[in-house]
Formats: structure tokens, C-alpha cells, sequence
């Protein structure tokens, strides 16, 4: 039995209302114990959980739990069920995720559960900083959760995941955004200053893409745009995409791209949203990929 | 230098990491997080220390200087960095007192050899061969200036 839905007007505006809930909704749901609601903290950095989390919360780890530890790819089904399985989450939980760095890792978090078609994924709007910038509880204590038995599932990497070759026929066909610094979009520069290692041979963008760094999708607070902002960048009088088209996300390792594909296909309802996940660690170092390069989508 | 000739703190660190499993290891890198000290006073209200990186929102800074009693190395992040702030903490107490030689001499894939390879993900342990390349970057500049 899914948790209720938080009532805020902002998101009964969204095309998917029931993705978002606020700071205050899941307190309220944590003071009164609702039953069947995991909430789930999904950080670029593996240590902060530690430092202190929402009371109640398990982590999940991109990196060492989402990934396959060899391939550049995903655990598989079996992976996955052990995962929330053992975190406490039965298919029929409500998700509730967020993190750091303006739930960029949480929102691909969120995707790679779609992937397994974890129904009730929901964000929380502003992440681990709201939370914390209004002085909300956390703790150090770990929960033991007691282990539920999730469906082994065959992971989705049709719908909203798309490869290289995916890219490669999308190319003339339909729009691409590139989530990306401008810097990085323009090929002035290979990777972001903190990162080197994540660097490329190639500078540049997909042609065709346009350039819509994440953060525009957000407010000062880390809280997503109402949806009326959000159409005015990505509908009319923005990028201009339409609800019959197929679009493609990507970045650099497609989790703040991740964040963008929560955007369109949850908050403003577009049915043909896909994630590069690839991105352009591997585009830029891919042989004979066509590349753009200046302020120009082509 | 091989592998085995890190001495000092920083071959103690490294020899901490490895002697504990992988879940302690990053109990060890939390605990050196804590242990990352404050910028003395005269750094702390110099906010062209810190930088502005627009992707990854973590104002981090870590610079070295070279002393009369050899290298100082310090660092800053914010506290919901706790990964940098341990790396940096590593290198803070690794770094600190030794004579830039030493510093110069200390190999630049040290953070490799912490065994955290698949705990912290490769990007994280770039960043901190980032502040050590840095940090020796520094040293070496002050040194070509004091020449």
C-alpha cells in the first residue's frame, strides 16, 4: 500500500504529482511512522550518509551498489532484488530518495530504479540540503532494516535508457539535450576542474543537442522550478520540445542528466524521455562519432 | 619510490588503510575527516582561498606552503564533503613537516594505494592525486622564488 501523496499546490501542478514530496510532507510521514515508505539517501559522496542522515534512512551508493563492479553497466535483476531486498524495500514500498549535490545522485538513483520498474519512486524536493539548511533531525544511527523479498526483474534498457548506437540513430531524428557547463558544451574544456580523471579526448557536444545545464531546472534552494518556469525553458518559448518527441538526455556520466529526465518526463509529463547514460565519457573518446564544437547546436 | 619506500605518515596512513578491511577503511577516512584541521586565522578570512567550482558546488581549496620548518600543507572543503575532507586530511597530516624534497619525492599515485579503489570510485581518489599535484606544484614554485 503506496504512503499518501503530499498535498503542496506546487506539486499538484506537475504533470506526476505524486513524484515529488516535500521536506516537511516526509517528516510529518517519519513522525507518524507510516508503514511501507523506505526513504532512501543516494550521495556522490560515499561517506556523508555517515556523517548524519534523515532518521530512518538507508543508503544506497551509486557507485558500489548501482554499478556493476567490472562492466560500465548496471547490476542486473538478481543484483537489484538482493539490493532492496536487503535495504528493506518490498515492490510495493514507496521510495523516497535524496542526497547531496542537489539530489543529482539521487535523481540517478531514481532512474536506474525506473530501469527496474520500481513503481512508487519519489524525490524529495531540495534533497539533503534543504533538509538540513532548515535544521531538520539527523542522525547517526544506522537502521537494520528487516530484509523483504523484491522480485528478481529484468531491467528495462528500452524505455528510458539509451546507448550510443541509440544516439547514433536518434542523430536528425529527434532532440538531444546536453546537460553540461556551457564550457564543456562548447569543447573549451574537456572535463569539470574537480574531475580530471573523468576527462576526454574529445571536447564538444552531440550535434544537434542543445545546451540546458541542470541547474536552470532548479531554484535558489535546490527545489525544482514550478511548472510553469519549467515549460518556459524546456516547452514553448524555450527548447521547444513537443509531448510527441523522442528526446535524449546526457552529461558526463548521465547522473546530472538524470536529474533533467526526472524534469521532463515526471514534472512536465513528456512520454519519451531518454538518458544517455554513456554521456560524453564515452562519446568524446568513441572513434568516429560526429562531433560539434562552439556555441552552436550543429 | 616505490610502493614500499613511503615513509613517514603518509606510509603509516597507507599502512592502516591496508591492514583493515574494506568497510573499515572507509570508517578510517571518515574518522581522518574529522581530523582535518581548521585554516590558521590568517587564511580563514581570505575568501579568494576558496574556489568557486561551478559543476560540482564544493568550494574546496588546498594549497602548500614551504616554512623555515619545512612544508605546511592546508585544506578546506565544506562538511558535506567528507570524502575530500578526509583525503585532504590525509595529505595534511602526510605533508606537514616534511622538507619539500620529501614532498616532491612523494609519489603522485599515493592515493592508489590506500586500497580504496572500489570503495571510493576512481574519480574520488583523482581528486585527491589532484590536490597532491597541486600541492607539489606549489612547492616547487615557492622554491624556484626563494632561489
Amino acid at each position: 500500500m503506496p504512503a499518501p501523496l503530499d498535498p503542496s499546490p506546487k506539486f499538484a501542478e506537475y504533470a506526476r504529482p505524486e513524484r515529488l514530496v516535500s521536506t516537511a510532507w516526509l517528516a510529518e510521514q517519519i513522525a507518524a511512522g507510516t508503514t511501507d515508505l523506505v526513504v532512501v539517501e543516494s550521495d556522490e559522496d560515499v561517506l556523508l550518509y555517515e556523517t548524519g542522515h534523515i532518521p530512518g534512512a538507508v543508503k544506497v551508493d551509486w557507485h558500489t551498489d548501482l554499478l556493476h563492479p567490472v562492466v560500465r553497466d548496471y547490476l542486473d535483476g538478481a543484483g537489484f532484488a538482493a539490493l532492496l531486498g536487503s535495504r528493506g524495500i518490498g515492490r510495493d514500498t514507496t521510495v523516497v530518495l535524496y542526497g547531496d549535490k542537489n539530489n543529482w545522485w539521487a535523481a540517478y538513483s531514481a532512474w536506474v530504479f525506473t530501469l527496474f520498474g520500481h513503481e512508487d519512486v519519489r524525490l524529495l524536493d531540495g534533497g539533503r540540503n534543504l533538509w538540513v539548511a532548515e535544521g531538520r533531525e539527523l542522525t547517526t544511527d544506522v537502521p537494520a532494516p528487516t530484509a523483504a523479498d523484491y522480485p528478481v526483474v529484468e531491467r528495462d534498457d528500452v524505455t528510458y535508457r539509451a546507448f550510443k548506437e541509440d544516439v547514433l540513430a536518434h542523430l536528425g531524428h529527434g532532440p538531444l539535450v546536453d546537460i553540461r557547463s556551457p564550457q564543456e558544451y562548447t569543447g573549451e574544456r574537456l572535463h569539470i576542474p574537480d574531475y580530471p580523471e573523468e576527462g576526454v579526448l574529445r571536447g564538444g557536444h552531440i550535434p544537434s543537442a542543445r545546451n540546458v545545464p541542470w541547474a536552470t531546472a532548479v531554484a535558489e534552494d535546490g527545489t525544482y522550478k514550478p511548472r510553469a518556469e519549467l515549460e518556459a525553458i524546456y516547452r514553448d518559448g524555450g527548447l521547444g520540445l513537443r509531448p510527441d518527441d523522442d528526446v535524449i538526455t546526457y552529461c558526463r556520466i548521465g547522473e546530472r542528466s538524470s536529474h533533467t529526465w526526472f524534469a521532463l518526463r515526471h514534472l512536465l509529463g513528456l512520454p519519451n524521455v531518454r538518458n544517455y547514460d554513456g554521456s560524453w565519457t564515452e562519446w568524446g573518446n568513441a572513434v568516429r562519432v560526429p562531433i560539434a564544437t562552439g556555441p552552436d547546436p550543429s | 619510490m616505490s610502493v614500499d619506500e613511503v615513509g613517514g605518515v603518509l606510509g603509516e596512513i597507507r599502512d592502516e588503510f591496508l591492514a583493515v578491511g574494506e568497510r573499515e577503511r572507509l570508517q578510517l577516512l571518515l574518522e581522518l575527516s574529522r581530523e582535518l584541521p581548521e585554516l590558521p586565522e590568517r587564511y580563514a578570512a581570505s575568501p579568494a582561498l576558496l574556489e568557486r567550482v561551478e559543476e560540482c558546488q564544493s568550494p574546496v581549496r588546498a594549497f602548500a606552503e614551504v616554512e623555515a620548518d619545512g612544508v605546511h600543507f592546508y585544506a578546506t572543503a565544506p562538511q558535506e564533503a567528507p570524502t575530500t575532507r578526509g583525503f585532504a586530511s590525509i595529505l595534511a597530516q602526510g605533508l606537514t613537516g616534511l622538507t619539500p624534497e620529501q614532498v616532491l619525492a612523494v609519489p603522485d599515485d599515493y592515493p592508489m594505494m590506500l586500497g580504496l579503489a572500489r570503495a571510493v570510485s576512481p574519480l574520488r581518489l583523482g581528486g585527491m592525486a589532484g590536490m597532491l599535484g597541486r600541492a607539489k606544484r606549489q612547492v616547487r614554485e615557492q622554491l624556484a622564488e626563494g632561489a
